[in-house]
């Protein structure tokens, strides 16, 4: 039995504040992990290493819907080198499936694969490349099955059924049970409102199936423990659920599986869900090995969910002057084999389906399916994006229809703090939305034609770059705007909370504060965070910030731009109450030297209790003694509540967070190729914890959305369900040659509900991205393009009828 | 079978290699050294960026065998590297203050360029070659340098910023 | 899996000689992704990486003797006046890490329609050198390109060189991707002017099973530029004319719908960089005869 820890655990680090700054809150502090980040020593879950670990690896179905008839391990496990094989029948107890919300997937195949890339069975091995060889040596006899591949053959009469027998919460509610759930959200009256109407602008749209594409590839390492238990180092975005989920399946107590956080690289919604984290159990519980298991980027494209792909039909009404009279809307999510998280996801598509707009009547419906489809579930921007994306189209074709200028006419429809949400939700905190398209209205144009300079053309400044398609013929310039709508935290009723241990004591002569929560921190910037809070809140230079692990409660996920709102307001908390007890140790103490004790109001400052006059009552150190004073809590944000299953009315969401882009591109109209020469943002964050990192978080989303705008595609196959292009060859994300200049505009109207005032940040910028850019080419080319990602085909098909060698 | 290289300086073997393994696996699991990144394995995303023979490479597509006798610089060597060029150009060896890092180390941290950070080690190797080449570069010129290092959280303005940022630095002779 | 590491080219011809499965690798940036991505599994590979011989260059009176593992990065820095569009080409290759490691032999093995080096070569002219332990022989590139991924070395051969014809006029390569930089593409075009001969060349990449020139475009452009005496006149050509090369630039190809793009948009764009770079290499060409000719 293997003893020690792996090596290479970098993760919690402890932090010096600069000398001027105070290192608190609203600084742009630097983050806490990034030397180790800079010089290579920061260690992702694919770093980790251990001594005489193995290698794990995952067989993959090769089929979207099909029984298996027969795995034959034979072969597998004779190869030197093997020390374990295991299918589905090896599962060491009766729990043999997990899922976020509904436990439908199968950890291993049983009896039936659901779609391409669904684990089979597992290998582990001395060497990855004799895990692949043995992996290739187990014979899987397969017998095709009907593939469901969209709504209309899901949803046939004669449909199998993806999953029978469903016992989860929406079975019963549904129309057919290969619908995960659906949400119609009703208010008004629709028929009425449209008479009033001078203007309806119908549209049917299309989202493709977007990856998270993290680069940090799915990894952990398990190593079994003595005491029957196991140690898992895993890159994930919620310890404590992949805790929930992965120890009935291992038959142990929750205490004996001990995870800790190891690096992660970018995880976007794709880290949500469980990917290796049962199976490297599994094997080292079976070898009492060490087992660690990477994926390559081709598993990394089957082993996490990816953005629900989305058909959308809405009809938008307005009278003369430009107010909306209604708007209608179905939406049709493809959640794919398994549900994830598709009943969230459709709660936010119809909730916030409308958009940041005024309009009292409304009928929208939402379903997520199961079909054959690779599984769909959490992905920046959940469910938002894919309606900002036909929503703001529809607003731009009932501007055009009225003569209006896209901008006005949303002004005149903005909501403001106060509006009524579609579900009756009033929005009780500042929404400025009119305010954030007048401030990217109000930008400067960037220069025309960049790409001529003194010494030629430049290519890199021009649509298609370094391939040299044009030196700027065809090349039409556009603009396009776009404004968002996205909800913060967990909705619909969740128990939305995260927990905060903090510490305080006197370490070589120094007030010293220690945190500890078990928040993911995947990039985002969280751990930096967390020390300024307690900068703030405790007055002391230094803070530890210990390495996330589930001896800790739940920090919930790292997800719904909710880290810094839940868990930091948990920190804050916990912070405030170790303050409580410090000043009561400090009245016990000392009270009896100076009235203000008792009197005034007192802060930690400086490493010393001070008035709120600013009168020095004492130092820390010597309040503290030599005895720690800490303190674990849990915090929760306002309960919400869940929608009406018929009308969608309810206060499901915590809070609202808004931006808006504009995009500036150049078009090469003849051979559909687009450069994004600007997208600038204006974005509403309440409080700027670290005005750094919200850039960052800004101009990270905003990419993203460019991405989906104009390259980012998971290509499935309509006939056979297999997905086409999993790799980075042709998955394209943007390059920094893609990627245009981000100007970020940063308003921080206070929300009196959250810590600090602040607004979850993180999503906002993914959703109106896309059809600003989709606006911004529309604007160029003159085409109606209902679709994203836009292709350069899609930009020049309706060129070809003129074409005549080519139309014959 | 045996491979014999120098990385970061120092001579390294390592014994009873797969020949199909890459210098990346080799660095990471046989020499200890995890610093450069395997995020795609196939040469497009630059994460696994290190020098080989002078000359930034993805080290996921060399084969391990074809690295014999030959010098590597990884991230992990990066500052060591840098330090020796500087030292070369300038008698005055003035360090930056906390010593340990290469110029464009320190300019990824204080320009916010690192968020999960695993891109990192592949674009500050790529970076500080292009610095090397090219002390002064256009904002194009960064571009295209970075062109083959993808970067999923950042956007890519905080690289950007950070690049023009070591640039600076370096013609103040900080 | 067995690696060879011969220290020269005779060493090497040996070693393919005796093991003709052998899979070489110089730059590794095809043969590593189908190792890394356990598409193949060869018997041998064979390092051309100690063969120095191969990553130099030599520059005659007519053409260049290119070495088969010159990297794209020096071929862009070093050589962008003799071999202009070869330049232009290696330029559009993948990344700088790309760019820095593989050379146009890799490309010529692997013989993917898509390989960005094949329409530059194509349009200039050139000869591959290939060896074998039973001799050398130069394969004309019109004839090297024999199928899909396929090419007319035999097993015991390897790619010594290639034997580029020096330019003698304006040359150009344009490559349509969905990303502006480190992407494969959806199909290429290259078009040399050879004034001394008064012919033009084309190559096209990513629109047929092989890279392919455009035959009959080439006729019709060699045959207005003739009647209309425009090598010596330096005149533009004609909208018409430009139109009509366009079209039976697009005519010539022969493309598939995948997941990089469609056939149709293909054979589309096609036209419109064979009339774009037309029109970049005549405009270059009369800028250099228009002060002899000053035509308008």
């Amino acid at each position: 039995m293997p003893n020690g820890t792996p090596t290479r655990i970098t993760q919690g680090t402890r932090i010096t504040r600069g000398a001027i700054a105070k290192g608190g809150i609203g600084e742009s502090t630097l983050r806490p992990d990034g030397a180790l980040k800079v010089t290579g020593e920061f260690a992702y879950a694919s770093d980790m290493w251990h001594e005489d670990m193995l290698w794990g690896h995952i067989l993959r179905s090769t089929v979207a819907h099909a029984e298996i008839v027969s795995i034959d391990t034979g072969e597998a496990l004779a190869l030197p080198g093997v020390y374990a094989v295991m299918t589905y029948d090896d599962l060491p107890t009766e729990v043999t499936h997990y899922g976020l919300e509904i436990q439908d997937t199968p950890v291993l195949a049983h009896g039936r694969v659901r779609h391409h890339g669904e684990p089979v069975a597992m290998v582990a091995a001395d060497h990855p490349e004799t895990a692949r060889r043995a992996a290739a040596r187990i014979k899987v006899e397969y017998r095709d099955l009907p593939v469901l591949t969209d709504e209309a053959s899901a949803l046939a009469p004669d449909a199998p059924c993806i999953h029978d027998n469903r016992t989860d919460d929406h079975a019963p509610h549904v129309p057919h049970p290969n619908i995960v759930h659906r949400q119609p959200v009703r208010r008004g009256d629709v028929r009425e409102a449209r008479r009033r109407a001078d203007v309806i602008v119908t549209g049917e749209y299309v989202f493709g199936m977007q990856d998270q594409a993290f680069l940090g590839p799915e990894s952990g390492l398990a190593v079994p423990a003595e005491d029957g238990g196991v140690d898992l180092y895993i890159a994930t975005q919620w310890l404590h659920s992949d805790l929930r989920q992965i120890a009935p399946v291992l038959g142990l107590p929750e205490d004996k599986v001990r995870m800790t956080l190891a690096g992660v690289g970018g995880a976007f919604g794709g880290r949500e869900d469980l990917s290796m984290q049962i199976h490297a159990c599994l094997l080292a519980l079976r070898t009492g090995k060490p087992v660690k298991i990477v994926y390559n980027r081709f598993e990394s494209f089957f082993g996490h969910v990816h953005r629900h792909p989305a058909k959308l039909r809405y009809e938008h009404g307005a009278t003369k002057d430009g107010r909306l009279t209604h708007v209608t809307a179905r939406i049709v999510l493809d959640g794919g084999a398994y549900a994830s998280s598709s009943p969230a996801v459709v709660g936010n598509a119809a909730s916030l389906g409308v958009g940041p707009y005024d309009v009292e009547d409304v009928d929208i419906e939402v379903l997520a399916l199961y079909t054959n489809n690779p599984p769909c579930g959490a992905m920046r921007g959940f469910g938002a994006v894919q309606a900002c994306f036909a929503y703001e189209a529809q607003m731009d074709k009932l501007a055009k229809q009225l003569g209006l200028d896209p901008v006005e006419f949303r002004r005149r429809n903005a909501m403001s703090q106060g509006s009524l949400m579609p579900t009756g939700q009033v929005v009780d905190s500042p929404a400025p939305v009119a305010e954030l398209l007048r401030r990217l209205k109000a930008l400067p144009m960037p220069p025309e034609r960049q790409w001529e300079s003194s010494e030629g053309t430049d290519v890199r400044q021009l649509p298609g770059g370094l391939s040299n398609t044009t030196h700027g013929e065809g090349v039409v310039r556009g603009v396009g705007y776009a404004v968002g709508i996205k909800n913060v935290g967990f909705s619909e009723g969740f128990d939305d909370y995260s927990t905060a241990r903090v510490r305080m004591e006197v370490v070589a002569g120094e007030p010293v504060a220690t945190v500890h929560t078990a928040m993911a921190e995947v990039g985002q910037g969280g751990v930096t965070v967390h020390a300024q809070i307690a900068r703030t809140e405790l007055g002391v230079a230094q803070v530890t910030i210990q390495p996330a692990d589930t001896r800790v409660g739940s920090a919930g996920s790292t997800s719904a731009s909710r880290q810094t709102y839940v868990t930091g307001g948990a920190v804050k908390h916990a912070c405030e109450l170790v303050r409580e007890q410090v000043l009561e140790r400090g009245r016990r103490t000392f009270g009896a030297s100076h009235p203000a004790w008792s009197t005034a109001e007192l802060l930690l400052e400086d490493g010393r209790v001070v008035t709120d006059g600013g009168e020095v009552l004492a130092d820390l150190v010597d309040v503290l003694g030599d005895e720690a004073v800490e303190v674990e809590r849990e915090w929760r944000h306002r309960p919400t509540e869940p929608f009406d299953r018929h009308t969608g009315q309810g206060n499901g969401h915590v809070q609202y967070s808004f931006a808006a882009h504009r995009a500036v591109v150049e078009v090469d109209t003849e051979l559909g190729l687009v450069k994004v020469v600007e997208l600038a943002c204006a974005q509403d964050v309440g409080k700027a914890l670290n005005p750094l990192s919200v850039h960052g978080q800004i101009q990270g989303g905003t990419t993203q959305g460019l991405g989906i705008a104009l390259m980012e595609e998971i290509v499935v196959d309509p006939r056979t369900a297999r997905v086409k292009n999993p790799s980075f060859t042709d998955y394209l994300i943007p390059t920094i040659l893609d990627t245009p200049t981000i100007p970020v505009d940063v308003l921080e109207l206070a929300d009196e509900h959250a810590p600090y005032g602040l607004r979850g940040v993180g999503e906002a910028p993914t959703l109106s991205s896309t059809p600003a850019v989709l606006a911004a080419i529309r604007d160029a080319t003159g085409l109606e393009l209902n679709r994203t990602p836009v292709r350069p085909e899609h930009l020049t098909e309706s060129q070809d009828c003129w074409l005549p060698d080519i139309a014959g | 079978m045996r491979v014999h290289f120098t990385v970061n300086g120092r001579p390294q073997r390592a014994d009873d290699v797969w020949e199909g393994e890459s210098l990346l696996y080799v660095l990471r699991e046989r020499l200890g050294l995890p610093g450069s990144k395997n995020a795609c394995e196939q040469g497009e995303c630059g994460s696994c960026t290190v020098r080989l023979d002078g000359v930034p490479v993805c080290s996921c597509l060399v084969a391990a065998g074809q690295v014999e006798g030959r010098e590597v610089v990884t991230v992990e060597g990066l500052a060591d590297h840098a330090r020796q060029r500087s030292d070369a150009v300038s008698t005055d060896s003035r360090r930056s203050e906390d010593g340990e890092l290469a110029p464009i180390q320190r300019a990824f941290i204080d320009a916010g360029a690192v968020q999960c950070g695993f891109c990192t080690p592949g674009l500050l190797v790529a970076a500080d070659e292009m610095l090397e080449r090219n002390p002064n570069p256009t904002d194009a010129d960064i571009r295209e340098a970075l062109s083959g290092n993808l970067c999923r959280c950042t956007g890519y303005e905080k690289i950007m910023d950070a690049v023009r940022l070591a640039v600076a630095r370096q013609a103040e002779g900080v | 899996m067995d690696f060879l590491r011969p220290a020269s080219w005779e060493e090497a011809l040996a070693a393919k000689a005796e093991h003709p499965t052998a899979v070489p690798i110089a730059g590794g940036t095809d043969v590593m992704v189908e190792i890394n991505f356990d598409h193949r599994r060869p018997e041998y590979l064979m390092d051309l990486g100690r063969i120095a011989d191969l990553r130099e260059w030599e520059v005659g009176a007519e053409s260049v003797r290119l070495g088969a593992s010159v990297p794209y990065t020096r071929i862009m820095e070093n050589l962008r006046t003799e071999l202009p569009g070869l330049a232009l080409a290696s330029h559009t290759v993948a990344s700088p890490q790309i760019r820095n490691r593989g050379g146009v032999g890799g490309n010529l093995g692997t013989a993917s329609p898509a390989g960005d080096a094949h329409p530059a070569l194509l349009a200039a002219g050139a000869e591959v050198e290939a060896e074998s332990v039973r001799g050398s022989r130069l394969i004309p590139i019109d004839a090297f390109y024999t199928g899909v991924k396929r090419n007319a070395l035999a097993p015991d051969e390897l790619i010594r060189a290639v034997h580029i014809k020096k330019a003698d006029g304006p040359q150009q390569f344009a490559k349509v991707g969905t990303r502006n930089a480190m992407v494969i593409a959806v199909c290429a075009f290259g078009l040399a002017l050879h004034p001394k001969t008064r012919t033009v060349r084309t190559g096209i990449g990513s629109a047929a099973p092989t890279p392919i020139r455009a035959a009959v475009a080439e006729e019709f452009l060699n045959a207005a530029l003739e009647e209309g005496g425009l090598w010596d006149s330096g005149a533009a050509i004609s909208p018409s004319v430009a139109r009509e090369f366009a079209d039976l630039c697009s005519g010539a190809c022969n493309p598939i719908d995948d997941v990089r793009g469609t056939a149709s948009y293909r054979r589309r764009a096609i036209g419109v960089l064979a009339r774009r770079t037309l029109s970049w290499t005549w405009e270059s060409y009369r800028g250099t005869s228009r002060g002899v000719e000053g035509v308008a």
